[in-house]
């Protein structure tokens, strides 16, 4: 058994959740760049311009890219030889977005109930998700993400006889219905199948594949670079003042599901899509 | 061409303004987001004062991110503004509220007291907050401490750019540049 410390999982949660809204992440920058030389509206040209400026200003002055922080989610791998010591590997986690959150001068965005709402102020608890893999490491992903965009994700129990076309219209009916709100162009992860909760987990995990890199599976990948022309092709542009950039990507998780069942699950990400990993 | 806006926001500046209109605001805005509203609405429907003047005014749907030492403010760009449209047409008519920066769709009734009061919505770029932030020359909390971020922050800036979304005649800018947008491709 290979052994990893507490606090080794906290320092390294605390420098992810600085460098991940501080750092956009590559692939992210790609697509702006280019959709700046190929948008075809005046408008939209001016307002990649400044989101590419605001990405630069935030790494030159080490601050975040946007206020909205987020809320932590942290996707942990954790190879079954490992052996977390001097503590809980949930509280490890806390313990650094709190640090992270509190040093790295970040918004603190968590209200510790929803209806009663008070500041939980160290953007504690952190959303985690944990899955148990083969080997002797422990990987960490941090992706802060907005309210703003979150508010716009939905989830669709479609039928089976809805087929490809049914997930199609309504991953499209979800860009139109947020329009301008999530702050576009944004960055589409959708999953199909699993069962309700299962699918709106596929579609956050989407969102953590670089959007350079379609689906490994041939079907998946056309069906991605197909809704990304369709969303394209709405007209929303950046920010909703019109244009031919509305997403920067369509990334698709896939999972077996039930014979009477085509979950769909519609995650909708902002242009400040951000992710940060470290492998212990 | 982008057009100056200095704060008090007046119903003749707000006339002046059409849907797509890029400008720069200076002056004072303050920041308020869904737990500061709902605050100052309860006031309004108690008949208290208010704890700062709105009339003429500008609301920035904002929470910025804490200051690093030597900065007057951290990142502090806007929140999507749907989210306070129950709220703000109770502004606008009792506490005369003019101005409204934020990002988004706004309701029908929204609209409809932008019209009838002589008011204005504003978009600003939503993810930008490192850029807007550029723009804000002091930042004091005078309201809310202990709703943090959501605390009511009194901004003084200049130059802070936003574009016209709404204006006083009801013209919408997320319908108009995405028809022309379309129309262009065609």
């Amino acid at each position: 058994m290979k052994q990893i410390s507490v606090q080794q999982i906290t320092e390294t949660v605390r420098r992810l959740c600085i460098e991940a809204n501080v750092l956009l992440p590559d692939d992210v920058r790609r697509a702006l760049d280019k959709a700046a030389q190929t948008e075809k509206g005046a408008t939209a040209r001016g307002v990649l311009a400044d989101i590419i400026e605001n990405y630069q200003r935030a790494e030159r002055l080490e601050m975040p890219i946007c206020q909205d922080t987020g809320t932590a989610c942290v996707f942990v791998e954790l190879g079954q030889q490992v052996e977390i010591v001097g503590g809980l590997l949930s509280d490890a986690i806390n313990e650094g977005v709190a640090q992270g959150y509190i040093d790295g001068y970040l918004r603190k965005s968590v209200v510790s109930d929803p209806l009663d709402r008070v500041n939980t102020k160290d953007n504690t608890p952190a959303m985690i998700t944990y899955d148990i893999v083969e080997g002797d490491s422990l990987t960490i992903t941090v992706s802060p993400k907005g309210g703003g965009c979150e508010n716009m994700c939905r989830i669709a129990m479609l039928k089976p006889a809805d087929g490809v076309e049914g997930v199609k219209a309504f991953v499209l009916e979800a860009v139109e219905k947020a329009g301008p709100n999530p702050c576009p162009p944004i960055i589409v992860g959708v999953g199909i199948g699993g069962n309700f909760d299962k699918v709106a987990a596929l579609s956050k995990k989407a969102l953590l594949r670089s959007i350079d890199e379609p689906n490994p599976n041939e079907y998946y990948a056309k069906l991605e670079a197909e809704l990304l022309d369709s969303i394209n092709a709405l007209g929303i542009g950046p920010q909703g003042f019109g244009g031919g950039t509305t997403a920067l990507g369509v990334n698709i998780e896939y999972a077996p599901t039930h014979i009477a069942q085509l979950p769909c699950a519609v995650n909708i990400s902002c242009h400040v899509t951000r992710h940060k990993t470290a492998v212990l | 061409m982008k057009k100056k806006i200095t704060t008090p926001f007046t119903a003749e500046q707000a006339k002046g303004l059409k849907a797509g209109d890029q400008v720069l605001v200076s002056g004072v805005i303050y920041t308020a987001r869904d737990a500061a509203h709902k605050r100052l609405v309860d006031l309004i429907a108690a008949g208290e004062p208010l704890p700062c003047d709105f009339t003429d005014g500008i609301i920035y749907y904002a929470g910025p991110a804490p200051a690093k030492p030597g900065m007057p403010i951290g990142s502090a760009g806007p929140t999507t503004s749907y989210r306070m449209d129950s709220y703000a047409p109770t502004l606008m008519k009792k506490a005369g509220l003019r101005g409204m920066i934020g990002k988004g769709l706004r309701s029908q009734e929204v609209v409809d007291c932008i019209v009838s009061e002589s008011g204005c919505y504003f978009a600003a770029i939503g993810g930008a907050g490192a850029l807007l932030a550029s723009t804000v020359k002091s930042c004091e909390v005078i309201a809310y401490p202990d709703l943090q971020s959501e605390a009511i922050h009194r901004l003084e800036v200049e130059d802070f750019p936003a574009v016209v979304v709404i204006d006083c005649q009801g013209n919408d800018l997320y319908k108009i540049g995405r028809e022309e947008y379309l129309k262009s491709v065609k």
